[in-house]
């Protein structure tokens, strides 16, 4: 439990050296724009899976409007960036504050609906968001926010992505963590422990709201061009899909999701057609021979009680 | 002195009165016994005590670690007036560890805040690890040290009430309210669980208030006990008083 540990260090090292190889791997092109392109949509899925993670698999809060905080992120960096000319951290932490401030605004409300009803609830607070971007002439209407500066490069997305998955870690593991968890296992006896649901709910949704913020942000300075319909309800349930099919519950396991999704979306580019239906089947498949997802929720640790490297899956 | 007053309390769910006029005085370090046939209210009478339910009138005041009454009553509250309780049908987290359970019973008494938690500042593995070891020492005590890893839900039955104790124990309270602890244990389990009862008053310098069909139990801890009715309070006593009383051997131990 040292800051400065034996495993604190490897896992330093580790993750400085997939940066530097990484980004020298690009530097002299073995990985193409086009892998570039890719990592990019798997990085922000990730960052994605893992907030939504920390609402529905961690906490029990079922929602279906994840890409609305991640809408508000992508045009609040849009607009820093764009049409306000300020540089890529401005657009990034403009991003994260405004889609948590709308974290917070639907937390609100919605506390007091459980199950389905808060998944409808999230569902049309995602459609208005839409709609506002789609009626609003300053960015863009229906034709979306054009020119947006291309910021978005491997340190930035190593960075949001290591970070996300850090304080992710950091927060599960901690009494915090461990009350969200607990209101998913039983609100009723959580309240009794000392647990201030309404606060915990709240908070889950803003942090979620916060990553989906920097992911949007990513993404829009990414791909120049944003419009509404690009975080619709296809796009909140892409990321369900991803923290379902990794494991409700399992930080490792939205990671490996938006890795193994991602790459078969890739691999079935060429035929769109089949696209949809493989995707459908793959799903198919886990929901009935796994359906507490690849990794239920257990994480992939690196090392052992002892601090020894020995790549293990455990319970948390 | 006394550290939980009720004053004519009444709860009423549309027409049925499940709680009617009860008053009560308890002293601390007692332990009370509540008996009564099912349905009588008691777990009803629970939920008043712990903020579940408000009440329809009367109220429900504790002087433990501040003077409160039921108006200001919160589920989530209870723990930081000094208040813990286990549930008739167990409400363990299931799909967390033994240990995860008893630390979320923890969870008032941890200090650090949300970017301790995020950035794991010094001292986030200070507090951690006091935790852990408080907690570790309570599952000593109730011999579920080597069961610390095990999910809850795998555990026998007359564990996971154990468990569901320690829990509410790791709350620090100054009031334990336990409803039907020995229901589904065996008279081994049941008599172990006798001990531990007294044990807990003891070493924590509690008061308990329990919820209890098996006689046995009740009459060998309680020190005082009241009798619900229909809602109502039928009588309140020592256990020989109340083994003696007409009134409870007509209505509830059916005269032996
Ligand atoms: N939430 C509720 N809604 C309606 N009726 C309830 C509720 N809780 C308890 N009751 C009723 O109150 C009465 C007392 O129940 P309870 O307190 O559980 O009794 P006991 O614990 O003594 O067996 C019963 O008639 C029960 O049906
Ligand atoms: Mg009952």
């Amino acid at each position: 439990m040292k800051i400065l540990g034996k495993k604190n260090i490897i896992t330093l090292i580790i993750i400085l050296s997939v940066y530097l190889v990484v980004g020298l791997l690009m530097n002299i092109g073995i990985i193409d724009s086009y892998i570039q392109l890719n990592m990019v949509l798997i990085g922000v899925n990730i960052i994605l899976a893992i907030g939504l993670n920390l609402i529905t698999g961690f906490t029990g809060q079922f929602s279906l409007g994840h890409a609305a905080f991640m809408s508000i992120g992508a045009y609040a960096s849009g607009i820093a960036t764009a049409k306000l000319g300020q540089p890529f951290i401005v657009g990034i932490i403009a991003a994260a504050l405004c889609a948590a401030a709308a974290g917070i605004l639907i937390g609100i409300p919605t506390l007091r609906l459980k199950g389905d009803y808060l998944a409808i609830a999230t569902l049309g607070f995602a459609e208005i968001v839409k709609i506002i971007g789609l009626n609003n002439s300053y960015i863009g209407g229906a034709i979306g926010l054009n020119d947006i500066p291309q910021y978005t490069n491997w340190t930035w997305l190593y960075i949001s992505v290591v970070g996300t998955i850090m304080l992710a870690y950091n927060f599960v593991n901690s009494y915090h963590g461990r009350a969200c968890i607990s209101i998913r296992e039983d609100e009723i006896a959580a309240e009794a422990m000392g647990v201030n649901t309404t606060y915990y709910k709240i908070l889950v949704f803003t942090i979620g709201a916060f990553l989906a913020g920097i992911a949007g942000a990513l993404y829009a300075n990414y791909f120049f061009f944003i419009k509404p319909d690009t975080f619709g309800f296809m796009k909140s349930v892409d990321i369900l899909v991803i923290v379902v099919f990794g494991g409700m519950g399992s930080i490792t396991g939205s990671i490996v999701g938006a890795v193994v999704l991602s790459i078969i979306t890739i691999f079935l580019q060429g035929v769109p057609e089949l696209r949809m239906v493989i995707y459908a089947v793959v799903l198919f498949l886990i929901m009935v021979y796994r359906p507490q997802g690849i990794m239920g929720d257990k994480e992939f640790k690196l090392f052992n009680k002892e601090g020894v490297l020995d790549g293990n899956v455990s319970s948390k | 002195m006394e550290m939980l007053v009720v004053n004519n309390l009444y709860k009423s769910f549309g027409g049925v009165k499940a709680v009617s006029n009860i008053n009560m005085k308890i002293e601390e370090g007692q332990i009370v016994g509540l008996i009564g046939p099912n349905g009588a209210g008691k777990t009803t009478f629970f939920n008043l005590l712990t903020g579940i339910y408000s009440p329809s009138s009367g109220d429900i005041v504790y002087k433990l670690n501040q003077e409160v009454s039921s108006c200001n009553f919160k589920p989530s509250k209870m723990v930081k007036y000094g208040v813990a309780r286990t549930f008739q049908n167990i409400r363990l987290f299931k799909d967390m560890t033994v240990l995860d359970n008893v630390l979320i019973g923890y969870h008032n008494n941890f200090k650090y805040n949300l970017f301790t938690s995020l950035f794991r500042f010094p001292s986030f593995f200070k507090h951690e690890e006091s935790a852990y070891n408080e907690v570790i020492d309570l599952l000593k005590e109730f011999n579920l040290y080597d069961k610390k890893d095990v999910l809850a839900k795998n555990l026998p039955y007359g564990e996971q009430r154990k468990v569901e104790i320690a829990r509410a124990l790791a709350s620090k309270p100054k009031l334990l309210l336990l409803d039907e602890p020995a229901a589904g244990m065996n008279p081994n389990e049941t008599r172990e669980l006798t001990e531990l009862i007294k044990w807990i008053r003891d070493e924590f310098e509690l008061t308990v208030i329990l919820i209890e069909h098996d006689m046995s139990l009740v009459m060998d801890l309680c020190d005082d006990i009241f009798v619900f009715n229909y809602g109502t309070l039928l009588a309140k006593g020592t256990p020989e008083q109340i083994q003696h009383n007409p009134k409870v051997i007509k209505a509830y131990l059916g005269g032996e």
